[in-house]
């Protein structure tokens, strides 16, 4: 195949040289059993990886996120349950202090009448003392009045007493009328 | 260069006849060579790691795997049987992408794919390639029915359908796929060095000077024409790679 200017005329550029053929089809069948082998698995193991690792992350962000989920709801349900007791518990509270309230009228009610009756009582007591009093007194002061006016001293002990004892019996039986009636 | 002739010899065919560097070694054949060992040695390392978090080459390197793997072969064949494809679509690419680049590297400044006899061996194997998962996959009577009888159409026109559909889809392929790569490379190849090699003689060797500005401005379209060059090397490898997923999404389809 050699070629000088002056078969430069002759030369058709579709004839091929054999070698030519046979050089460029043994290099492209070298070369794509080593891409085949070396090179596209490779890139075909990158592409799976990668989707797998962006799909591994994609579901372990829904996990994270449902994890997040279940979290919060246990604690809105606890909330709940403690605003809830809170709730329960104010009530209790209300409650009681209503009845200790109640009771505490109560027993002021009861000590205020205690204090009345005793005071009545006491009254009464006192009462009693005076007319007691009083009715010893009387005699005395009747007598000395009725010496007075009579001018003459009842000296005798006895008699006296009867009187006296005559008069507070009348003025008792007319006490006791006067108040009957 | 062939000025010394007396006058500008414009580039053809010649021109893709390089002189062997030794042996019977030529320049695109070193840079054949050269591309496998470029593309598996950039691609090991950009995938020999696997990391989930890539790095800047690992993920330059999974960009180009996902344009191929998902832009071309699951798009083309379909999403449940694409996967042992893509090694072939993948080296197919980068092979084709890497070759065509060539010409618009400093030094190495050649195609490789506008030598004919490589891409008549590539599209030779996806030729035998499609084919034979298409046989694979139906058996070789319903493979062939497959491809050469159109779904809904029956009666006289049978006659001319099925022996077209066979042309196109069994004979012509593997030509227009070769073809369509050679030729880009080839015409690119030569237009560039059509531009550069009459720009430089217009401006230095043709010893008139009222030639020179054609020059300068020859020179300039060089530059835009590398550009244009450059989608087009990019492109034509899409389309044979594209092509090729095609006809074997087109052979394992179960109907026409």
């Amino acid at each position: 195949m050699n070629t000088t200017p002056l078969a430069a005329e002759e030369i058709n550029p579709l004839v091929p040289h054999v070698a030519e053929i046979i050089l460029g089809l043994v290099v492209f069948l070298i070369l794509l059993y080593l891409i085949k082998k070396f090179v596209a698995p490779n890139f075909e193991k990158a592409f799976t990886e990668r989707t797998a690792a962006i799909e591994g992350g994609m579901k372990e962000a829904a996990d994270a996120q449902a994890e997040a989920k279940a979290a919060l709801e246990k604690y809105q349900a606890q909330l709940a349950e403690a605003r809830h007791e809170a709730a329960s518990i104010r009530e209790e509270a209300r409650e009681q202090g209503a009845q200790i309230v109640a009771e505490m009228r109560e027993q002021a009610q009861a000590e205020a009448s205690r204090i009345t009756s005793t005071a009545h009582t006491q009254i009464e007591a006192e009462k009693t003392a005076a007319v007691q009093q009083l009715r010893a007194e009387m005699g005395a002061v009747a007598t000395d009045l009725a010496g007075r006016i009579v001018g003459e001293s009842l000296e005798d002990d006895a008699r006296q007493r009867r009187t006296v004892d005559r008069f507070i019996e009348d003025l008792e039986s007319a006490q006791t009328s006067g108040s009957a009636s | 260069m062939r000025a010394a002739e007396g006058g500008f010899t414009p580039p053809g065919p010649a021109d893709f006849v390089l002189p062997p560097i030794i042996a019977e070694v030529t320049k695109p054949m070193v840079l054949v060579v050269l591309s496998a060992v470029l593309i598996f040695a950039v691609t090991y390392a950009a995938s020999r790691r696997a990391a989930i978090v890539p790095g800047k080459l690992q993920y330059a390197g999974e960009y180009v795997y996902s344009f191929v793997r998902n832009g071309i072969a699951r798009d083309s064949i379909g999403s449940d049987r694409f996967l042992p494809f893509v090694p072939y679509l993948f080296s197919l690419f980068l092979f084709v992408l890497i070759n065509n680049f060539y010409g618009l590297v400093p030094l190495l400044q050649f195609p490789s794919f506008s030598r004919a006899g490589f891409v008549y061996g590539l599209a030779a194997l996806t030729w035998v390639v499609y084919n034979a998962v298409g046989i694979r996959k139906h058996g070789f009577i319903r493979y062939f029915k497959l491809q050469t009888l159109p779904a809904g159409v029956s009666g006289a026109i049978l006659l001319l359908i099925v022996p077209l559909e066979f042309m196109s889809n069994i004979l012509v392929r593997p030509v227009t796929l070769a073809l369509r790569l050679f030729a880009n490379m080839f015409a690119g190849h030569l237009l560039l060095i059509l531009f550069t090699l009459g720009g430089e003689y217009l401006l230095l060797e043709s010893g008139n000077l009222a030639y020179a500005p054609v020059g300068v401005v020859a020179l300039i379209l060089a530059v835009a024409i590398s550009f244009l060059e450059a989608l087009i090397m990019f492109l034509q490898a899409y389309v044979f790679t594209l092509l090729t997923a095609m006809y074997i999404g087109g052979a394992l389809a179960d109907e026409h």
